[in-house]
């Protein structure tokens, strides 16, 4: 293939929407999205605060088969309100996942995938955000005892918040070179550390500490692919076919304790010493 | 830089009673074991280490030697009753201003230890121990997600100290683009942006919300209360789910049943 057809070959996950996402990763004619926007269950809380709601609160649950195993998408849709969770999305993430979590108990092995673009908490509704989201962690270590549970953060939003901590309880993580994961929004670090300790608006230097390729290189995500829908679908579904991990890396206390008790503090952080402290001399 | 809070140090120093604190553990974290009227119980409290060489998690900031700390502190109890007949219930005194805001946290990944810390005590509740949450102080964002939100049953003392919410005031108003006059505004009419501890119980989030006398410094009187409390919530537990469904069923919360419900229809 010449290089110019490659290029017409590839399609672009990263600008899929989140209902386009759910439908790229399952098999042909099996989507079936529950609580479509049809049923208009909207945010209760957002009209009162003059913020228009989606009809489907920016979250798209779709049950469907990869590669024939049974699974239940979580898609979050980056462009509506940052792909913040307030209570609706949230207890549909939530609610999604505890179901999965029933089918295994009743001999259905449903597996979970999660597609998440979230800045973390929809700040106009704080506590219920909050609330959803412990729901959701719950609801993870619960599932992932059966069956995987696999995070792709694709980007352009990438991570954050209370969904990174989700993230982090996944069986597996696949991101893309777009993607950040991180726990606080860099606007937010500036904002309570100051210019000198995360300067938000440098791009490279945010990237080179929460972009996809330094999470990969440092262990702290599983795959790393290519922006291009088949190569993300054939790795979600290695993951899905994987099984449970022998152990979490959220299970792996012992190990990261030691590894932070050999950084050397005194002075600031480097990308290249996060990698040389979580990989060791391996390239 | 004394700002910081010792809630959390004096209601463990009282409740502890004297136990020795576990080793081994960073020096932010207060754990130890007791038994307290017949029941065994560890409690695990953040406390500000002004020392700490994470120069942005000295304030009792939830901070990535503290995320994984919890997470060694609870699955060692976990596997010390793996097979015991009644296993202790876990008991996390909540003061915690923030979770830590640094470059070196986020490089290192202080999200996968707040996982660390919320995959513990989730577990710890999935095997039967009994988790509660006391809130003595504040219960902020991502650090009560790492250090209490897991809990099977959440008790908050009644007090204007004692606040949950997703971020600080001066965030949140920057991040929504209002003021903070205008956050405070919105807030008395819609519950969940609230930070007092009475709107967030009309949520349905909270178990119980007690009254002490002096919260900074308790008296035995205030220790009786809450331990009379916590062994309520022993027993209570001890006949209900391991989940999460206790915080359902509020009228603030409705929309939580309700897509649930549907969502099993439609399954």
């Amino acid at each position: 293939m010449t290089d110019s057809a490659a290029l017409l070959n590839k399609h672009s996950f990263v600008e899929l929407g989140a209902r386009q996402r759910a439908k790229a990763l399952l098999d042909e004619g099996t989507f079936r999205e529950l609580l479509d926007p049809f049923q208009r269950i909207i945010s209760p809380w957002l009209l009162r605060q003059g913020v228009v709601p989606q009809s489907d609160d920016g979250v798209v649950i779709a049950k469907g088969r990869i590669d024939s195993l049974p699974v239940v998408i979580a898609a979050i849709e980056g462009a509506f309100q940052g792909g913040s969770l307030g209570e609706v999305g949230g207890a549909k993430i939530a609610g999604a996942l505890e179901l999965a979590a029933e089918d295994n108990r009743n001999g259905v092995p449903t597996r979970a995938v999660l597609l998440l673009e979230t800045g973390g908490v929809r700040l106009q509704e704080a506590n219920l955000g909050l609330a959803a989201i412990a729901d959701i962690h719950s609801a993870i270590v619960d599932l992932r005892q059966y069956q995987p549970v696999v995070g792709v953060v694709a980007g352009s939003v990438g991570c954050f918040g209370g969904m990174s901590i989700a993230a982090g309880l996944c069986s597996y993580l696949l991101v893309t070179q777009e993607a950040r994961l991180g726990l606080n929004g860099p606007q937010v670090i500036e904002q309570e550390a100051g210019l000198d300790e995360y300067d938000s608006r440098d791009r490279p230097f945010i990237w080179s500490l929460t972009g996809g390729e330094q999470r990969f290189a440092t262990g702290l995500v599983d795959r790393y692919s290519a922006d291009d829908v088949a190569q993300i679908r054939t790795q979600v579904s290695q993951l899905l076919h994987a099984g449970v991990p022998a152990e979490h890396r959220s299970g792996q206390a012992e190990l990261f304790l030691q590894r932070l008790g050999r950084l050397d503090t005194d002075v600031q952080i480097e990308p290249a010493a996060v990698r040389r402290l979580y990989q060791g001399e391996r390239p | 830089m004394t700002s910081y809070s010792l809630r959390g140090l004096r209601w463990f120093e009282a409740l502890s009673g004297g136990a020795k604190p576990l080793e081994g553990l960073p020096a932010s974290l207060k754990v130890a074991d007791l038994e307290l009227a017949g029941q065994n119980m560890r409690l695990l409290a953040v406390v500000a280490d002004p020392d700490s060489r994470f120069p942005r998690a000295r304030n009792g900031e939830v901070g990535l030697l503290e995320g994984w700390g919890l997470a060694k502190a609870v699955d060692d109890a976990i596997e010390a009753d793996r097979d015991a007949p009644h296993k202790r219930a876990l008991v996390a005194i909540v003061d915690v201003p923030s979770q830590a805001y640094g470059r070196r946290e986020e490089a290192l990944g202080i999200h996968q230890a707040l996982a660390g810390a919320a995959d513990s005590y989730a577990r710890a509740r999935l095997a039967g121990h009994p988790v509660i949450g006391l809130l003595v102080g504040k219960a902020m964002s991502g650090a009560f997600l790492a250090h209490g939100y897991q809990a099977n049953r959440l008790i908050a003392l009644r007090d204007p100290g004692v606040m949950v919410h997703a971020m600080g005031k001066a965030s949140a108003a920057r991040v929504t683009l209002r003021s903070v006059e205008e956050l405070e505004a919105l807030a008395t009419s819609v519950p969940p942006m609230a930070y007092d501890i009475d709107s967030f119980a009309s949520l349905g989030l909270l178990w119980e919300t007690l009254s002490v006398e002096q919260i900074e410094q308790p008296t035995m009187a205030d220790l009786a209360r809450v331990t009379d409390c916590l062994h309520q919530a022993i027993d209570e537990i001890a006949g209900a789910p391991r989940d999460l469904s206790s915080r359902l069923g509020a009228p603030h919360r409705a929309a939580s049943s309700q897509v649930r419900q549907l969502l099993r229809e439609q399954w």
